[in-house]
C-alpha cells in the first residue's frame, strides 16, 4: 500500500483544548499565542491542546507520540469524543463527530471506533469472555451470537482457554489481550490505543506489538496508536506525530522523523533511538549503482571500464542475476577458455538483501561482504546497493547532530 | 453606672415575640396536620397493611419453621456451616428464655425498614453521585438527619400521625438511611475512570453504564452501606417502642422505669444477637459476590 493510494480517514483541524470551567471565555488568552504556563496563571485554566491538525489514513498504524503532559491521551479521546474539544474540528470519515446528538454518537461509538486502554479497563466482575462480548452486548447482539465471535476473538489474540476466568486471574498481558480481543469483536473500523502496552514488561511488550503487526496485516484496520516509547512508535508506525506540551511538533514518515528530525525537541528523543532497528535497507541503500547489462565478458568488461568502480550488478530481463568485480572480468578475458558468456562462475559471493528488511537483521552479512550488497526487491529487480560506509554513516548518532546545529549535543 | 448589663445578660428577645414565635409554628402546624394528617395516613396505608401482615406472617409461623428459613437464609448468602450453627444456637436460646415473640415483631420492623432504606437510599446515591448540586444539597440534609435527636423529630411525625408502627418505621428510616446514601454515592463516585471510559467509548448509554459499571463496581461499598443502615435501624428500636412500636424495645423501655435489669439485659442481649446475625449475614454474602476482585497472583 503506498501512501498516495490511501484515502483520508480522519480530520483533525485546528482543534484546541483548554481545560478549566469557563473555557470558552479565556480562549482569545490562546489565540493571542501565549504560553501554557501564562495562561495557567492567568486563568487557572490548563491548554490540553493547541491547534492541532492532523489527518489519519484509512489502514494506517499512525502513531500519536508524546511524553506525560504533553496532551496524547487528550487528543486520542478527542476522536470518539470522551472529550469535546473547546475549538475545531473532528471529521470521521466525512463526519464532523462534534454536530452528533448523544443517540448519534451512541451508535458512532459502537460501530465505527473501539478502544483499548493502557490499564486495561475491564470489567473486573465479569468473565473474560463476557468482557471479550461486551462491546457486541452492547451493540445489541444477542448473548450467544456475541459469545460465539467472542470465543473467536480470544483464540486469535490467543487467550483459549481461559473464557471462564475474572480478569484478575489473569497477568497483564493476558488483560491486555481480552483488551484487544474486546476491540476487535466489534469490528470497528477504527481501533485507538491508548498506551495500550505500556504498563507491560518489556518482553510481553514486544511480543503483544509483534502480533498487532500480524493481525493488522490480516485485518487492515486503521489503527492510532499512543504511546510514549519511540522504540514502540518506530517498531509499529507507518506515520508519527510527536506532541510537545499540546502542540504537534513533526507530522512524518518513521524515517523522516528518524534521519531529518524537525526541531531541537525532537532531536533529542531520537538520539537514544537503536536505529538499525528502526531503519529499513530501502533508506540507506545509495540507488545509483553500476548496471551491467551484458550477455558477454568481453562486453561486460567494457561497460564496466566506462564508470569508474571496479564492480558492477549483472541484470538482464529477468531481473538481477549476480555482482561480477573488474578483477575477475579481466581474468577471464586473460584465460579465454572459448566460453565468453557471462554466468553464474564468474560472479562474486555476495549476498542480496530485501529493500524492507531491518538493518539490524542483515547487519552481520552487509559487514562481510568483500563489496556492497545488492538490494533486490520480490520481482527480483535490483534496487540499489547498500555499503558498508552507509551503514556506518547512518547508525553513528553524530551524523544526526552535525548538519542540525554547531552548538555542543545536550547530554 | 453606666448599664452595662448587656455585657453580663444576653441580649434577647422579648419573651412575648418568643412565645409568638412558638404559638405561630405550632399552630401552622396543627392545622397542616388537621387539613392533611388523614390523607398522609392514607398514603401511608398500603406500607401499614404490609407491615401488619409480615409481623403475623412471622408470628403465626411454627418456630421450627421460622428457623429453619432463617437458617436457610444463612447458609445460602454465607455458606458457612459454622455461622449456621451460631445463628439457629442463639435463635432457640431467644425462644428459651422467652423473647420470640418479640423478636419477630423487631425482626420484621427491621427487615421492612431495611427495605424501604434500600429502595429508596440507592436512587438518592445514584442521583448525588451524578450531581455535585444535588449532592451538595443532599449532604447537609444527611447531618441533620444523623445529628439532630431522634426525639425531636419524632414529634412532628407523631403529631401527625399518632403513635403507632408507621411512625415508629418513619423515624426508623429517617435514623438509618442515611450510610446507605453516603456509600451509594461514595462507591460510584470511587469507580475506576478508566473502567468506565472504556464501557463509554464503546458505546454503552446512561442506564447501560449505571447497571453493568456502576452500581457492580459500587457494589462492595454500597454493602458497606445496607449493614450500616441495619445496625443503626437495631439501635433505634428502644427508641422507637415509645411510640409504640412493639418488640424487644418495650420490655427494655419497662426495665427502665422500673429497674428491671434481668429483663433488660436479656432483652439488649436478644438485640445484639439480632444485630450480629444480620451483621455477620451481610457481611459474609458481600464478600462471596465479590470473590473474583481476589486475583490468583
Amino acid at each position: 500500500m503506498s501512501e498516495q493510494e490511501n484515502a483520508t480517514l480522519i480530520e483533525v483541524k485546528g482543534l484546541y483544548k483548554l481545560f478549566g470551567s469557563d473555557a470558552q471565555k479565556h480562549m482569545p488568552l490562546v489565540h493571542e499565542g501565549l504560553s501554557k504556563d501564562e495562561i495557567l496563571a492567568k486563568t487557572g485554566h490548563t491548554l490540553g491542546l493547541k491547534d492541532i491538525n492532523l489527518t489519519i489514513k484509512r489502514g494506517d498504524i499512525s502513531v500519536i507520540m508524546g511524553l506525560s503532559g504533553s496532551g496524547k491521551s487528550t487528543l486520542i479521546r478527542h476522536f470518539n469524543r470522551l472529550i469535546d474539544p473547546t475549538e475545531g474540528q473532528i471529521l470521521v470519515d466525512g463526519t464532523d463527530v462534534m454536530t452528533l446528538n448523544p443517540n448519534e454518537l451512541e451508535k458512532f461509538r459502537r460501530h465505527k471506533m473501539s478502544m483499548v486502554f493502557q490499564r486495561f479497563g475491564l470489567l473486573p466482575h465479569r468473565t473474560v469472555l463476557e468482557n471479550a462480548s461486551y462491546g457486541l452486548t452492547v451493540q445489541g447482539v444477542s448473548r450467544k451470537e456475541a459469545e460465539d465471535r467472542a470465543v473467536e476473538w480470544l483464540e486469535t489474540v490467543g487467550l483459549a482457554g481461559y473464557e471462564k476466568q475474572y480478569p484478575s486471574q489473569l497477568s497483564g498481558g493476558q488483560q491486555q489481550r481480552v483488551g484487544l480481543a474486546r476491540a476487535l469483536a466489534t469490528n470497528a473500523e477504527i481501533l485507538l490505543m491508548d498506551e495500550a502496552f505500556s504498563a507491560l514488561d518489556p518482553l510481553i511488550r514486544s511480543e503483544m506489538q509483534d502480533q498487532l503487526i500480524e493481525l493488522q496485516e490480516k485485518l487492515h484496520k486503521t489503527i492510532i496508536f499512543i504511546t510514549h516509547d519511540l522504540d514502540e512508535a518506530l517498531h509499529l508506525g507507518n506515520r508519527i506525530a510527536i506532541l510537545k506540551d499540546g502542540e504537534l511538533v513533526q507530522d512524518d514518515k518513521p524515517e523522516e522523523i528518524l534521519l531529518n528530525p524537525a526541531t531541537d525537541y525532537v532531536e533529542a528523543f531520537v538520539r537514544d533511538v537503536n536505529r538499525a532497528r528502526a531503519l529499513t535497507v530501502e533508506t540507506v541503500m545509495q540507488p545509483q549503482i553500476c548496471r551491467i547489462a551484458a550477455d558477454t565478458i568481453s562486453e561486460a568488461l567494457k561497460q564496466m571500464r566506462k564508470t569508474d568502480g571496479d564492480y558492477g550488478y549483472h541484470v538482464n530481463d529477468d531481473g538481477y542475476q549476480g555482482i561480477v568485480s573488474q578483477e575477475a572480468l579481466e581474468e577471464a578475458v586473460r584465460k579465454d577458455n572459448g566460453d565468453d558468456a557471462l554466468c553464474e562462475k564468474i560472479y562474486e559471493d555476495v549476498p542480496i538483501v530485501a529493500p524492507d528488511a531491518v538493518l539490524e537483521d542483515i547487519l552481520p552479512e552487509t559487514i562481510n561482504a568483500d563489496y556492497p550488497v545488492p538490494v533486490v526487491d520480490e520481482e527480483g529487480e535490483i534496487q540499489g546497493e547498500l555499503s558498508r560506509e552507509a551503514i556506518a554513516e547512518v547508525l553513528s548518532p553524530e551524523q544526526v547532530t552535525e548538519p542540525q546545529t554547531a552548538k555542543a549535543p545536550p547530554v | 453606672m453606666a448599664d452595662t448589663s448587656w455585657l453580663t445578660d444576653f441580649p434577647q428577645m422579648e419573651r412575648a415575640g418568643l412565645v409568638q414565635i412558638r404559638k405561630t409554628l405550632d399552630g401552622a402546624y396543627r392545622s397542616f396536620s388537621r387539613e392533611y394528617g388523614d390523607a398522609i395516613e392514607g398514603f401511608f396505608d398500603p406500607l401499614l397493611v404490609f407491615l401488619i401482615w409480615f409481623e403475623k406472617l412471622l408470628l403465626a409461623t411454627p418456630w421450627p419453621i421460622i428457623v429453619l428459613v432463617i437458617g436457610g437464609i444463612v447458609y445460602s448468602a454465607s455458606r458457612s456451616a459454622k455461622l449456621l450453627v451460631g445463628v439457629i444456637i442463639s435463635l432457640l436460646l431467644i425462644g428459651y428464655f422467652g423473647m420470640w415473640d418479640n423478636t419477630m415483631r423487631t425482626l420484621s420492623i427491621i427487615t421492612v425498614c431495611t427495605i424501604l432504606s434500600i429502595f429508596i437510599g440507592i436512587p438518592i446515591g445514584i442521583a448525588m453521585a451524578r450531581s455535585d448540586r444535588i449532592q451538595s444539597v443532599v449532604t447537609p440534609i444527611l447531618d441533620i438527619m444523623q445529628t439532630m435527636p431522634a426525639f425531636v423529630y419524632l414529634i412532628p411525625v407523631v403529631m401527625l400521625l399518632g403513635i403507632g408502627k408507621i411512625p415508629g418505621v418513619i423515624a426508623v428510616v429517617i435514623y438509618a438511611i442515611p450510610p446507605v446514601i453516603r456509600l451509594t454515592n461514595l462507591g460510584i463516585r470511587l469507580v475506576d475512570k478508566e473502567v468506565l471510559e472504556a464501557a463509554t467509548s464503546f458505546g454503552a448509554s446512561k442506564s447501560q453504564r449505571l447497571f453493568q459499571v456502576q452500581l457492580p463496581l459500587a457494589m462492595p461499598t454500597i454493602m458497606a452501606g445496607i449493614n450500616q443502615t441495619i445496625m443503626m435501624a437495631l439501635a433505634m428500636v428502644v427508641v422507637a417502642s415509645m411510640i409504640g412500636v412493639k418488640g424487644l424495645g418495650q420490655p427494655v423501655l419497662k426495665s427502665i422505669t422500673n429497674q428491671y435489669f434481668t429483663l433488660g439485659l436479656f432483652n439488649g442481649l436478644a438485640i445484639v444477637a439480632l444485630a450480629i446475625i444480620f451483621d455477620r449475614v451481610s457481611q459474609a454474602y458481600a464478600k462471596r459476590s465479590q470473590k473474583h476482585l481476589k486475583g490468583a497472583h
